[in-house]
């Protein structure tokens, strides 16, 4: 009997909005402690929370996105914990009624061992709502004392809360990963990980495979894809060899140590989750009408997975390459403007791509915004490739200067002479020279010596400067060798 | 149609017990003591027995409120509004440092 896991993910992503959810207050990133504390993020008395629309459109932006019921009406409660990085005693969120309801997003799962293969599947989104973020405490600031910034207290969060759906760490981080990039793509997120901008908590529990769902412990706050996979790791083997040793897994908040690679339970409270939610008082029902729906649909983008779809449709590319290049809106945008120079070579699009570009772009520690190449110049080059002026290794050499110093293909191919020679005449005269010089290894040729057709192509490219279009050439070779 | 799940139950309304009471207080960090736990259950309990009168009511066919006022949420534009009072705000806080407000650390 094999164990199967159970994976369901929380995800708090914060929206990037100017201002904080409920007041005026900036939501820049790194600035002094407390300089984006108002009244409000400080809880004073008297103050009154004011719901922010750019944060409500980013919700309905990705209930659209992900094809979730978008609730007409929804309601703010209160959460009540007390801790110093929260003033007010409570947080503003949502439970009964949230923004976004059911809905799903299709991944590609890429397996995390050997050679499996990817594979699509689709995580049930169950619900997404609005919440405010908490401050940030600093431990040991003075001598037993806590410190607390209070910038990040009423930053706009959505909480995106999946189904138990995925069966192993692999599917979790794609799911993870999916998200991460649809957030961007929608421009509702930034996704900076390492700012605390898309925060993960991993619901998992393992049961015998068609057994009741076992009991879940959940990890918190995981900020990296790395330390996803093996907290999941983990936490797994750790639940399987509790039970097979007759132990019993209690509901419990745990933490990944990435020093460690080790899951441990936080202590914790009796009654911690009690949290006694209730409308709040202060928030009336939030209304989103038809049309603002319809309003803030006109501003989507074409979704990564819809272009996926017409990628490996309309343009014949695998479901790899269709996935690899809409790993980011940059990539896309990228690719479908090289695309417009060379509409019938979408492969050759993607190969450049992904093969010379991304390659220079990890030597050099860059991402695809800040390629010295626009997709204009490569481009530039492609057409050039398709149009028989360049060859395949011409086409790098064009690439690695440009790359180096700019500038534009066509300059570039004229100023190093790397207009590949398609003229048969030409050719013909190339050919006819290399064995009139070598008319003993011609004779050797005729006689069955076939291994000999190499030193010819070699001595003509060589002739020719190494301009010579490869494939005209063989087949010139091939005609008057045979003579 | 999801429909709103009230916070209360019945069963909670029919009986309130000192526990219940102290619980709540212990949630609330109150501290009190047993004559104000017992006056507090019975003020408790009477509240309880409203909204019991309440829930006797019949509410077929009215749908569920979560304000007392039937108006929808205004809406701000995200605009930023607040400058930086910090100097202010600190003046009144009992110890700060460095920007911090700080309090007896929390373990935890």
């Amino acid at each position: 009997m094999t164990w199967e896991i159970v994976i369901g993910l929380e995800v708090h992503t914060q929206l990037s909005t100017n201002t904080k959810i409920f007041s005026g207050a900036s939501t820049a990133f790194g600035s002094e402690p407390n300089t984006q504390a108002d009244a409000v993020s400080l809880a004073l008395p008297g103050v009154f929370p004011v719901l922010n629309k750019g944060a409500v459109e980013r919700a309905i932006k990705f209930g659209l996105a992900t094809g979730s019921y978008i609730a007409p009406h929804s309601v703010f409660a209160r959460k009540n914990y007390f801790y110093p990085d929260l003033p007010k005693g409570y947080q503003i969120s949502q439970m009964d009624l949230p923004v976004v309801g059911q809905g799903a997003l299709t991944i590609l799962v890429e397996p995390l061992s050997g050679n499996a293969k990817p594979y699509e599947k689709t995580v049930r989104i169950t619900r997404a709502h609005l919440e405010e973020d908490a401050g940030k405490s600093v431990h040991g600031a003075a001598q037993g004392m806590t410190g607390v910034d209070l910038n990040r207290a009423g930053t706009p969060l959505l909480e995106i809360v999946s189904e138990p759906d995925m069966c192993s760490a692999a599917e979790a981080v794609s799911y993870a990963k999916a998200l991460h990039t649809l957030v961007r793509w929608i421009g509702i997120c930034d996704g900076n990980m390492q700012e605390g901008s898309f925060r993960c908590d991993v619901n998992v529990s393992v049961r015998k495979s068609g057994a009741p769902l076992g009991t879940r412990r959940e990890i918190k706050n995981l900020n990296s894809f790395k330390f996803m996979q093996q907290a999941i790791d983990y936490e797994v083997q750790w639940q399987i060899d509790t039970l097979e040793s007759g132990g019993k897994i209690q509901q419990a908040t745990i933490l990944f140590n990435p020093d460690t690679g080790e899951t441990r339970a936080m202590r914790s409270k009796e009654d911690a989750h009690d949290y006694r939610y209730f409308p709040d008082p202060d928030l009336l029902p939030l209304e989103i009408s038809p049309e603002w729906i319809e309003q803030v649909r006109a501003t989507l983008p074409e979704l990564p997975h819809t272009k996926q779809v017409r990628y490996v449709n309309e343009l014949g590319l695998s479901a790899y390459d269709a996935s690899m290049l809409t790993s980011s809106r940059e990539m896309a945008d990228f690719f479908e403007t090289v695309l417009s120079a060379v509409p019938n070579d979408a492969k050759m699009c993607a190969n450049w791509i992904m093969g010379e570009v991304n390659a220079q772009l990890n030597r050099d520690g860059l991402d695809m915004s800040q390629s010295p190449i626009t997709a204009q110049q490569l481009g530039g080059i492609l057409k050039r490739i398709a149009d028989d002026t360049l060859s395949n290794s011409g086409a790098k050499d064009v690439f690695r200067t440009m790359w180096a110093e700019g500038g534009d293909a066509d300059a570039i191919i004229e100023a190093k002479g790397l207009k590949q020679v398609s003229d048969s005449g030409a050719i013909e005269a190339i050919v006819d020279g290399v064995m009139a010089a070598n008319a003993e290894k011609v004779a050797e040729y005729r006689s069955g010596k076939d291994k000999l057709f190499g030193f010819f192509v070699g001595a003509a490219m060589k002739a020719s400067q190494g301009k010579a279009n490869p494939a005209q050439l063989n087949e010139v070779l091939k005609q008057k060798l045979a003579g | 149609m999801i429909t709103y799940r009230p916070y209360l139950n019945k069963e909670f309304a029919m009986s309130l017990s000192t526990q219940d009471v102290e619980k709540v207080a212990r949630l609330a960090r109150l501290a009190m003591t047993s004559t104000e736990i017992e006056t507090a259950r019975a003020q408790l309990s009477g509240i309880f027995g409203l909204i019991a009168e309440m829930q006797a009511v019949d509410t077929t066919g009215v749908a569920p409120m979560s304000h007392s006022q039937d108006l929808a949420q205004r809406l701000r534009s995200d605009v930023v509004s607040e400058s930086n009072q910090r100097e202010a705000f600190q003046a009144i806080a009992p110890q700060v440092e460095n920007g911090l407000y700080l309090v007896p650390q929390v373990i935890e």
